[in-house]
């Protein structure tokens, strides 16, 4: 069997209930585990994008993301490696406000990272990073012996390099709606 | 008593917008969709649409099963039969996940069926009410699409893009759940057609390139094997695909789904590929210089180990899912698209040829197997009966007219091998998920579907016990269905397994059977037992005669073993006679 690879799926769809369920089975019949998966809005009004990564043998990923596009509520799936794609995590660390006044250290820390200070108050404070799993990572690391209260960390969001063709094909299917009315 | 609605009065008001019940809504959407059969099973949470059923019974026929999973299969049958959707319907909770196994039959083997759930009302929903399952849940895996009505005012529209869904593309179930509020609501009820979803893309136009691509492989090929499958069926190509057979002079063997797509006694007809499939067209397979695969899937069963299937031959796919190309075999070219266009289009261009000494191997290898297989079954030396002979004797009877239902095991594979057939959609079995007790059920829908022919089932005695309270249905909806249980008192293809390859333990397949001509006869159904040759042909003649349901028990050989066989996971030329 092939290496796996990182991949990052992304699907076009409508918003309807139980696609979430329709996709994540997909993975869950064939024994994938899924690294990280985020929906919001897209580009498109009224169109829905899941962002979803994997890791899988390279001879996996289209038979994958066939299966998915085959669903009737799915417009259109695409894939890439991280090479193709501009991706980020986000993360919120809590901690408690002490640290922030007491240690010295700590305000280096979220300086050196690049780190934003999101709210303080008496107790606690939060600090938000973006960036590659890597920079959130190693940021939780370096908190976490200060008496990190809260950690969590959003899925990838992702653009790619290349243009998609995504505009294109739902103005395509528009017409088409038109055509056979 | 509600006095009826004439139809007079329904067309007078038909034109505008009127206000019905969501209830009355799901029938006359049914009625818009020609649908005159239905198969179901009434409780709690569907009732509103019961009553109308009621109201409506001249118009739509509710066959009430003895369980779902009987309706279900039923619908099935229906569906495959006449080449239209199929329709069942039940309650929520234990309703709907009895229809769970037919939902996820039809969805391996393209069946465009229609589920219709009741379900709880939307006030209760998550509240773990009575009767309450996530059959939206459930079903999500095995539905081609599925959608939870919670509003009387969502029933037209969804249920014409269900109709759509099944029917449209590759085939395949759908299933609408639908609130009990929504059921009673009332809604300003007009019906059109779907004809468009916007995220699904059903046709494929054809690209020219890979029809010569195709074309130009098939012309240089000096050995070139058709394997066709039911996407030949599902795309009403049977006469695409036998034009194409007779101009390109290839010899052409079949999936188990794809069984009467070509007559069976067409000179270029070679037999079944696969675990249980004839010893040419298995062989030969790892032999042929090109494979022109049409509307198939390469399923295990057919392929064997996919490490050394059909290697030195290059793979024409003709296909219309598109997550089907590339799935199991990687092919050279790739016809996307409806096979019956693509078949009319590769054959306008392919060149008339002949392969007599290609096809002289066939019959060669077909006379080896008729020696050390055919020829011992249909003859034997021993008493007992064999399930062959049984079998040849329907075709001899039926003349190849019959629709033959088969279950799962034995019976199944040697009736798929023997039966004869002239006419498509006429082999009606559960391949992809292996589903026992498919066949009486699916027997009642085909019957249905095709009330002038002759339908018979044939069923192993495992099998028959799965769904055997559909007696009650045939008897009770009079369903001229003929049934013939080959009975060996073993869950015979397992009890195979283990003597083959568990040493002959076998574990849990002896089967103490009960007196089946009495149960027939508790159902008022017309029935006889034999278990001598001398017998079987009038027994035979008689069940085919009788007007009305009728029961043949035959017994067979206790330990016949099904061959040839490709072993599982084993290389397709591997194929043993013995």
């Amino acid at each position: 069997m092939s290496k796996k690879i990182t991949y990052t799926i992304s699907v076009y769809s409508e918003n309807n209930v139980g696609l979430l369920n329709r996709i994540s089975a997909i993975f869950l019949k064939r024994h994938i585990n899924i690294d990280s998966f985020s929906t919001s809005e897209s580009e498109i009004k009224n169109v829905f994008r899941f962002v979803i990564v994997i890791k899988l043998e390279p001879d996996r990923i289209n038979k994958i993301s066939q299966q998915i596009e085959k669903q009737i509520d799915v417009i259109k799936v695409f894939y890439h490696t991280d090479k193709e794609t501009i991706f980020q995590e986000s993360a919120l660390y809590k901690l408690p406000s002490e640290v922030l006044f007491e240690k010295r250290q700590v305000q280096n820390i979220i300086k050196n990272s690049h780190a934003k200070i999101v709210t303080v108050s008496k107790e606690f404070f939060v600090i938000e990073k973006t960036g590659l799993r890597h920079d959130t990572e190693r940021l939780r690391e370096e908190l976490e012996k200060f008496g990190l209260l809260q950690f969590v960390r959003s899925g990838r969001i992702s653009v790619t390099k290349e243009r998609l063709p995504i505009s294109e094909l739902i103005e395509k299917f528009r017409h088409n709606i038109t055509d056979n009315n | 008593m509600e006095i009826l609605k004439t139809t007079e009065q329904f067309d007078q008001i038909e034109k505008k917008a009127i206000q019905i019940s969501g209830a009355e809504a799901v029938v006359r959407c049914l009625l818009e969709e020609d649908v005159n059969i239905i198969y179901g099973y009434p409780g709690g949470a569907i009732m509103p649409v019961y009553d109308e059923l009621y109201k409506f019974q001249d118009q739509l026929h509710h066959v009430l099963a003895r369980h779902e999973q009987g309706a279900v299969h039923a619908a099935q049958g229906f569906a495959r039969v006449s080449g239209k959707v199929g329709v069942a319907i039940a309650t929520s909770g234990p309703g709907a996940t009895n229809l769970v196994t037919g939902i996820a039959d039809a969805m391996i083997d393209s069946t465009p069926i229609l589920c219709i759930t009741g379900q709880v009302g939307s006030h209760l929903l998550g509240s773990d009410a009575f009767q309450e399952t996530d059959v939206i849940g459930i079903s999500t895996p095995i539905t081609k699409w599925n959608y939870q009505i919670t509003n009387a005012k969502e029933i037209p529209e969804t249920i014409a893009k269900a109709f759509y869904i099944a029917r449209s593309g590759r085939p395949g179930p759908v299933l609408i759940d639908i609130t009990k509020n929504a059921q009673f609501e009332s809604l300003d009820y007009e019906y059109h057609k779907c004809t468009a979803v916007r995220s699904y893309e059903p046709k494929i136009t054809i690209d020219q390139r890979s029809i010569r691509k195709a074309v130009s492989l098939i012309d240089k090929a000096k050995q070139p094997l058709i394997v066709f499958g039911q996407g030949v069926i599902l795309g009403k190509a049977e006469q695409e695909l036998k034009n194409f057979v007779e101009k390109s002079g290839i010899p052409a063997v079949w999936t188990i789904l794809g069984l009467s797509a070509l007559p069976t006694s067409h000179p270029l007809n070679m037999g079944m590929v696969g675990m249980h499939g004839n010893y040419a067209p298995n062989l030969l397979t790892n032999q042929c210089d090109l494979l022109i695969a049409i509307g198939m899937r390469f399923d295990d069963r057919v392929t064997g180990d996919l490490k050394t299937y059909a290697k030195q031959a290059k793979i024409i796919h003709l296909e219309l899912d598109p997550s089907e190309v590339n799935k199991n075999v990687i092919v050279d070219v790739v016809v996307l698209g409806d096979c019956k266009l693509s078949l009319a289009e590769i054959t306008k261009h392919v060149k008339p040829n002949q392969y007599s000494d290609w096809i002289n191997e066939f019959k060669r290898l077909y006379e080896i197997e008729y020696k050390k297989v055919i020829a011992k079954e249909f003859y034997p030396k021993s008493e007992g009966l064999t399930m062959a002979e049984t079998v040849e004797m329907i075709n001899k009877h039926s003349r190849g007219d019959a629709v033959i239902v088969t279950d799962v095991g034995q019976h199944q594979m040697v009736a798929c091998r023997y039966a004869k057939f002239n006419t498509s959609k006429s082999n009606i079995t559960s391949g992809g998920l292996g589903t026992m007790g498919f066949a009486l059920p699916a027997a009642m829908g085909a019957k249905m579907g095709a009330p002038d022919r002759q339908v018979v089932a044939i069923i192993g005695d495992g099998g028959f016990q799965m769904t055997v309270q559909e007696l009650g249905t045939i008897f009770q909806t009079e369903i001229g269905v003929k049934i013939v249980i080959l009975n060996n008192n073993f869950l015979g293809m397992v009890r195979q397994w283990q003597q083959l390859f568990f040493d002959k333990r076998y574990a849990s397949t002896e089967l103490i059977n009960p007196d089946f001509v009495g149960i027939a006869k508790a159902y008022y159904i017309k029935s006889e037992k034999i278990s001598k040759r001398e017998y079987l042909d009038d027994a035979i003649a008689k069940m085919i005669e009788y007007d009305g349901p009728y029961l043949l028990e035959v017994v067979v050989q206790q330990e016949e073993n099904v061959f040839p066989m490709v072993p599982s996971g084993a290389c397709v030329s591997s194929v043993r006679l013995e």
